[in-house]
């Protein structure tokens, strides 16, 4: 669960940006240390400079020990071990840590459970992600091309499902694909299409659709902003040049969206692995979802007791190698963008 | 740096509509023959009315629904009310009184938890951000590099997962299945953090602090009556995004919470679903819509501030 190993290429290179800048900025007011391990002499202007920062710096650094950096830390150490009852002799309930090595990560990484519910999330991301990125994509080019007039009711409206929480948007959805109630399942069975929205082979499908309902919006919103950044001119001389409509969305706009939709897609890809609320309730509704149909809900469940082996140690190593996981494929997935780039 | 960086002001929101004003003319003065053609014309219209029924139809039917009996729910026409317009007011009070029935009279506490959570970690959580943001747009330390390395980073972390050692931490702080375990992990926004410091850079003029230093003022009060007023539309801005994040959250209430008189609305509504006896759904659509309501007033109101925070988001790639 180190944050080294989520470090993806975007946010390496504004890193080192602020490195240079610092860096730069630092060789002009204050000499630099050689390399002889002299201590570099700084003027009492410079070390006000440096408490002030530091002083404003503190409360978030603070709150972000306590909920980042010390969890991480204890995650790890507490991945290697398990809560084991003492029971015997004394025939109490009590309850030591015991020390078990890697145990803990042989168990996650034998597990067909936790395999399971990583394919199914993978096979979700490689739906979920990509559709909703070229629907919203989609949406803003048309919004942003003004063929229409008056677009401002579409993008509230677009944006709507954003302000709804996930459980709730969750919610409303596993009611409109209940048969019973569902207009939509009725709508269509009207027209003879019969559609079982929590089969087992459609059910993955369907939390991809309440993802897509909730997010699309925000990304297109995302993607307007883009849009709306470039600089007219260059539409001009487009049009000047003779080009049409279409050639202005493709050579124009695209390419400079494209930074804005790599971002979106891999914070996407970072949010779909951690699938959670959308399975969690269709649980109460379909008995077809287990406790454990993806790793962040083994996670929870191993947690909370409801599966074994349960506990802190458990259930952090299943975080643990879901992080890094993520890390992976966020690496995988910069590495590949950056070829594609180049070629 | 582009300009949609910069927190919008009143006016450069007023320019950036005289712009879209400006782009909306451009585009019909095109020559005839460049115009986009009829078809064109009704296949965009077309998809983006599609697109809009489906974002909008599953809250026009939770709406709908809201109104209706169990019977009801199975029986009506599922795209229009159960009863005759006259007869809804006697509709909605029944599902009201069901609802609150349901929740043993806790729903307005559960909104109420949600307000407190969304509110003082917003609140806390901005303030906090934007005092970081500053620090590391407009001061040298140590350290400053890799600082911000990590917390960038940390936006790519999947949250969720630290939920379960935050947990731990709170339970053996004794902390866990308290109004502060669910507060203080709402607090930090890395995103937050990230925009604090755009706008920091971009609205924060360097001559301005140096008059004030130069005036003897110190820096708590520099920032305490001067950036703060500047970075004011900026916070905002941040608040909205941490206030929704709060009000979404609903792993991190249910790995901390047990006592249902702390939930938030979403932790409460869930509880209901979960009940294996429940079956009031027009009730519970009823409570999901009052338990967005908050939500959904505060972006119709403040709709110029996220659009510039989704501004800056759209460039950071």
């Amino acid at each position: 669960m180190t944050t080294a190993t989520t470090t993806p290429a975007d946010v390496r290179t504004l890193h080192d940006a602020n490195e240079l800048e610092s860096r730069g900025s630092e060789s002009g007011a204050v000499p630099k240390a050689g390399k002889l391990g002299r201590r570099p002499r700084r003027s009492p202007a410079a070390r006000r400079e440096e408490r002030t920062g530091w002083m404003f710096m503190l409360p978030f650094v603070l709150l972000f020990l306590l909920v980042f950096v010390f969890p991480i830390v204890y995650a790890i150490y507490s991945s290697f071990f398990q809560q084991v009852a003492t029971g015997g002799a004394y025939g109490g309930g009590e309850v030591v840590n015991k020390f078990v090595g890697f145990e803990n990560f042989k168990y996650v990484i034998t597990s067909d459970k936790f395999w399971g519910g990583m394919g199914r999330v993978l096979i979700y991301t490689v739906i979920q992600v990509p559709l909703m990125i070229i629907s919203a994509l989609v949406l803003a080019m048309l919004i942003d091309s003004f063929i229409i007039k008056h677009v401002g009711g579409f993008r509230l409206g677009y944006f709507l499902p954003y302000a709804i929480p996930g459980v709730i948007a969750s919610i409303i959805w596993v009611y409109l694909y209940n048969g019973q109630i569902s207009p939509i399942v009725k709508g269509l069975a009207a027209i003879g299409i019969h559609v079982d929205f929590f089969a087992s082979n459609v059910v993955l499908a369907s939390m991809v659709n309440i993802t897509t309902w909730t997010f699309t919006g925000y990304n297109m919103l995302i993607f307007l902003s883009a849009l709306q950044a470039i600089p007219h001119d260059l539409y001009e001389a487009a049009r000047i040049d003779g080009a049409n409509g279409w050639q202005i969305a493709m050579k124009v706009k695209l390419p400079n969206v494209r930074g804005a939709a790599l971002l979106a897609m891999l914070l996407s890809i970072v949010g779909t692995i951690q699938l959670f609320n959308e399975p969690q309730v269709m649980h109460t509704a379909d008995p077809g979802i287990n406790n454990y149909y993806t790793p962040m809900m083994m996670a929870f469940n191993s947690s909370r007791g409801f599966l074994t082996p349960k506990g802190a140690g458990p259930s952090n190593a299943i975080a643990i190698v879901m992080a890094i996981i993520a890390g992976l494929l966020a690496m995988a997935y910069a590495f590949i963008e950056r070829k594609v780039n180049e070629s | 740096m582009t300009d949609t960086m910069k927190p919008r002001s009143r006016s450069s929101m007023r320019a950036a509509r005289k712009a879209d004003r400006i782009r909306e003319k451009t585009a019909n003065d095109l020559p005839r023959s460049m115009r986009p053609n009829f078809a064109v014309k009704t296949l965009t219209a077309v998809i983006l009315v599609f697109a809009l029924l489906y974002f909008l139809f599953p809250i026009y039917w939770a709406i709908l629904a809201s109104t209706k009996t169990p019977s009801q729910m199975t029986s009506s026409n599922g795209l229009w009310f159960a009863v005759p317009l006259d007869e809804l007011p006697d509709a909605i009070a029944d599902n009201y009184g069901i609802l609150l029935g349901w929740t043993r009279g806790n729903f307005w506490r559960w909104v109420g938890n949600s307000l407190i959570y969304s509110c003082v970690s917003g609140a806390i959580g901005t303030v906090v951000a934007v005092m970081a943001g500053y620090a590391t747009a407009k001061f040298r330390f140590r350290g400053k590099a890799t600082t911000i390395g990590i917390i960038m980073a940390a936006m790519l972390m999947p949250a969720a997962l630290l939920t379960i050692p935050q947990y731990a931490i709170f339970n053996s702080l004794h902390l866990d299945n308290t109004m502060l375990a669910v507060i203080i992990p709402g607090c930090v926004s890395p995103f937050g953090f990230f925009l604090g410091r755009v706008y920091a850079q971009s609205s924060v003029p360097d001559e301005l602090l140096e008059a004030a230093r130069i005036d003897g003022a110190s820096e708590t009060r520099i920032f305490f009556t001067i950036v703060l007023r500047l970075l004011a539309p900026a916070m905002v801005t941040i608040f909205l995004f941490m206030f929704v994040a709060a009000w979404n959250n609903f792993l991190l209430p249910l790995m901390m919470l047990s006592s249902d008189n702390l939930y938030p609305v979403t932790l409460g509504l869930y509880g209901m679903v979960s009940l294996a006896t429940f079956n009031d759904r027009g009730a519970l659509m009823m409570g999901s819509l009052l338990g967005v309501l908050p939500v959904i007033l505060l972006f119709l109101t403040l709709q110029r501030f996220w659009r510039a925070g989704l501004a800056a988001g759209s460039v950071k790639g």
